[in-house]
């Protein structure tokens, strides 16, 4: 029972990821690929949940879906009118966009296919808990397998991109 | 069915090649730059699943995608300074007419 459950939830989250970021791409009105985007991340967070990594599926809808998509957002609507429609593709880009994209996407789907069909690993229920104890005492410890440097360098970069970001962007 | 690691791996092949096909052939810089984004996204979702999957008692893949999470959102807000800036100088974002690169 738990199985079929969780087979149709996964099924649900494959297609959604699957038609949105299809549609992010193709679609010709830049305000409505930026909610297609939307709409993949979310897919994306609650894969992140149906795995068992609640921490990181929260920080994947307040960081990516909370942060980033409004600052999309937002410069959009400074750089664009709103309802104009990109021009239509060139026929020759477009082949060679699809010709790079389906050449890749088949070389790496053939390899993943040939080596998972004989040994498949399937989902063990040997996972410890990622609770949120074992999370921030990785975090913050200097040990093997723990990241307070990373940690630490990330806000240094968090830092230097707000000045950057103000720098680059302030009138003259 | 019993869900592999394979059933994971294909819808992020999947977004990674929608990835690459926007990148290449979409003109407006902001349209890029989402392109750009599905590709980072496909590539975490990677690692958790082989984090999850392969290694279910470590948390490695998790904090490697975490940090990439960060530094994306690091990337995008320099990135859309960036762009802003563009529009600013030159009343367009598209990438066929930014030919100069000062001005």
């Amino acid at each position: 029972m738990n199985l079929i459950g969780n087979s149709i939830v996964y099924c649900v989250i494959a297609v959604a990821i699957i038609v949105f970021s299809v549609l992010s791409v193709t679609s010709r009105k830049i305000l409505r690929a930026a909610t297609y985007l939307l709409f993949t991340l979310f897919a994306t967070a609650a894969l992140y949940f149906q795995l068992g990594y609640e921490f990181l599926g929260a920080v994947q809808l307040a960081v990516y879906a909370g942060g980033i998509l409004v600052l999309f957002v937002f410069s959009i609507l400074l750089t664009t009118k709103p309802g104009d429609n990109a021009e239509r593709l060139v026929s020759k880009k477009r082949k060679l966009g699809l010709t790079a994209a389906v050449a890749g996407v088949a070389v790496c789907g053939y390899a993943l296919v040939s080596f998972f069909a004989e040994n498949a690993a399937s989902l063990s229920s040997a996972m410890i808990d990622v609770d949120m104890e074992r999370i921030g005492q990785a975090l913050m410890g200097t040990e093997k397998f723990e990241y307070l440097l990373p940690f630490e360098a990330i806000s240094v970069l968090l830092l230097a991109c707000i000045i950057g970001g103000v720098t680059v962007a302030r009138k003259r | 069915m019993e869900l592999t690691v394979l059933y994971y791996l294909i819808p992020s092949l999947i977004m990674f090649g929608c990835g690459v096909y926007g990148f290449i052939t979409r003109k407006n810089l902001i349209a890029i730059l989402i392109s750009l984004e599905l590709m980072l996204n496909s590539v975490d979702i990677n690692f958790v699943v082989f984090n999850r999957f392969l290694f279910p008692g470590q948390m490695e893949g998790m904090f490697f995608t975490l940090f990439a999470i960060a530094i994306a959102a690091a990337e995008t807000a320099l990135a859309i300074a960036i762009i802003i800036n563009i529009f600013r100088v030159v009343k367009n974002v598209d990438v066929e007419n930014l030919t100069k690169m000062k001005y």
